[in-house]
């Protein structure tokens, strides 16, 4: 914190960014009071995307709401497809044949991937660095092409079934994943030597935006941002849910709290998520992708129920409640990034603006998550 | 074991309102009830175990007690009938002319009491769900209280957990409920001037 900013004067003006700035990745808007280059005050004004997809949820069934789930962490739609199956077949008792879980982890880290590549492309771009996004972009087209041969959409993924998934994969898949990886795997020194390495980076990143242990918690940040401050919480070993107590990969925690640290952790993840993918395809048993027994109307017993995924950016939990009819009766949806950013207020108080705006990048806010 | 400490710590508040859950059919692991003047008191403990939190949310339960009553009427009335059968039919076993059987069953139906209506309306109620889990070792708990429907009130936990600020704003906005000493219960999620509950069972699209 600077000498400034902890001066108090009365000479401070108020400074709107967004809701329509290449920084804020979408419709966030945040108000600022500045002194000068430095931020005293800072709000987010949320709902800007707001859907109330918790209202739509009460008026379509069970089955319905699925295309939803995709349409809100746009960049990581098959975790939000997991989460919600999820909870609905633990409230309706519906066993998954083991392909299917197979098949689900394999399409969600390949989904990890893809969205850590483009968080990777768009905040180097925040720090003024076009080229890596060009390169990202490269690499993240690959798993679209992938995930669009068996999925059928590239963007706001609904693969998954309760029960199962609704299309099996094919040799060449398996084998497009497989290159894909060793692909990958060959450019991330590059990736390395290229950003990482880059003493800009080093220098705009190192130190910018410490998180505490403490904050995380009386904020409830999870996912990377919790990681990048030393807190060993990863829902996949934390709760562990589908088949991922049966694959080897760790949970990559740097104590720093700075912005490099949440850099680290997801470059770190992209490593462990192409461990995790490997296994499952050599891993891969044979059998149906969907439930002989699945219903086809669900009506979950009455109750409720609570489930939580790791997505790329923390753990994303639903809770519904079933009063035993074929639509839910209250269905939370609870996102990862309206904890991480809502610390935002006061990690960023006393930066400069510069930033503060990388550590917004480093938050990696989804918006239509956040809004809802 | 932080299931066990966190046990310990919310019996002294709420003795008969803990229950454990099945995390396989649940999620989570302790379900608490209590009163919404224990919640500050409850939610301090949880800080003090070293919780984080996840979400803060609400259900409108609206028309739940008018249908328990419904189905407690359906339910006595069916009772009362299988009761006027059954007399009937021993009447009738027993060699009882129809007449004999109308008053066995008549006499028999007027035993079994039909819960009367309420003389005034239901007290409807909502819940306000709060979930908290720990870094350390995975522990869901979820706290929750009821309100009245009518007032709902709750007092606000944001100087205790910061995060829970916005959890509450966005609770108000859906469900109008009051939070208590919060610092700033403006529309989070809705426009600026909505004076509407979306979330609320009377609120239709």
């Amino acid at each position: 914190m600077s000498a400034f900013a902890q001066t108090q004067t009365n000479e401070t003006f108020v400074l709107n960014l967004g809701p329509q700035h290449p920084a804020t990745h979408g419709v966030l808007r945040v108000k600022l009071v500045m002194d000068g280059e430095y931020i005293v005050d800072a709000e987010p004004v949320l709902g800007y995307i707001h859907r109330m997809h918790e209202k739509m949820g009460e008026n379509r069934t069970w089955a319905q709401f699925m295309p939803n789930t995709g349409r809100m962490d746009y960049l990581h739609a098959l975790a939000y497809n997991h989460g919600y199956v999820s909870v609905v077949e633990r409230a309706a008792g519906i066993e998954v044949p083991e392909r299917a879980e197979y098949l689900r982890v394999i399409t969600t880290e390949l989904n990890r991937i893809s969205s850590h590549l483009l968080w990777f492309g768009a905040f180097v771009l925040d720090l003024g660095g076009f080229s890596p996004l060009l390169y990202a972009f490269d690499d993240r087209e690959q798993i679209l092409d992938l995930l669009e041969s068996v999925t059928g959409s590239r963007l706001t993924y609904c693969y998954f079934r309760f029960g199962g998934v609704y299309n099996d994969i094919d040799e060449n898949f398996a084998a497009g994943a497989r290159a894909f990886i060793k692909r990958l795997r060959e450019r991330m020194p590059m990736y390395h030597a290229l950003v990482t390495k880059n003493i800009i980076l080093m220098k705009r990143l190192q130190e910018i935006g410490p998180i505490s242990e403490e904050m995380c918690r009386k904020y409830g940040a999870t996912g990377p941002v919790a990681r990048g401050s030393g807190i060993n919480f990863d829902v996949r070993k934390h709760e562990p849910y589908s088949i991922y107590p049966e694959l080897r990969f760790d949970v990559p925690v740097y104590t720093e709290g700075d912005s490099m640290a949440r850099y680290m952790v997801r470059m770190d993840e992209i490593e462990q998520s192409m461990r995790i993918v490997e296994q499952a395809l050599d891993k891969l048993p044979e059998g149906p992708v969907m439930a002989a027994k699945a219903p086809k109307i669900i009506k979950p017993a009455k109750g409720d129920y609570y489930h939580a995924v790791e997505t790329a950016r923390g753990s994303f939990g639903v809770r519904v409640v079933s009063d035993g009819s074929n639509t839910p009766y209250r269905l939370k949806l609870r996102s990862p990034t309206f904890s991480n950013l809502s610390l935002f207020g006061e990690a960023c108080r006393g930066m400069l603006l510069p930033d503060a705006l990388a550590l917004m990048g480093s938050l990696d806010l989804v918006i239509p998550e956040i809004d809802r | 074991m932080k299931l066990n400490a966190i046990k310990q710590a919310l019996a002294v508040i709420a003795p008969e309102a803990l229950a454990e859950a099945e995390h396989a059919k649940k999620g989570a692991l302790l379900d608490v009830t209590v009163s919404a003047t224990q919640v500050v008191e409850a939610v301090s403990v949880l800080d003090k175990e070293g919780f984080f939190i996840e979400a803060i949310t609400g259900v409108d339960w609206l028309g739940e007690k008018e249908n328990a009553h419904k189905d407690a009427v359906a339910a006595a009335k069916k009772k009362a009938q299988d009761a006027g059968k059954a007399a009937a039919k021993k009447v009738a076993d027993a060699g009882g002319d129809e007449e004999a059987q109308k008053a066995a069953q008549k006499e028999a139906e007027a035993g079994v009491a039909i819960p009367a209506a309420p003389v005034e309306p239901f007290s409807e109620e909502m819940e306000v769900v709060y979930d908290f889990n720990n870094f350390a070792e995975f522990c869901r708990v979820v706290l929750r209280t009821r309100v009245p429907r009518s007032n709902p009130e709750v007092p606000t936990i944001s100087h205790i957990y910061p995060g829970a600020n916005w959890h509450e704003r966005e609770t108000h906005d859906f469900f109008g409920i009051k939070f208590v000493g919060h610092p700033y219960l403006a529309p989070l999620l809705l426009p600026e001037d909505a004076d509407f509950h979306p979330l609320k069972k009377d609120f239709h699209v």
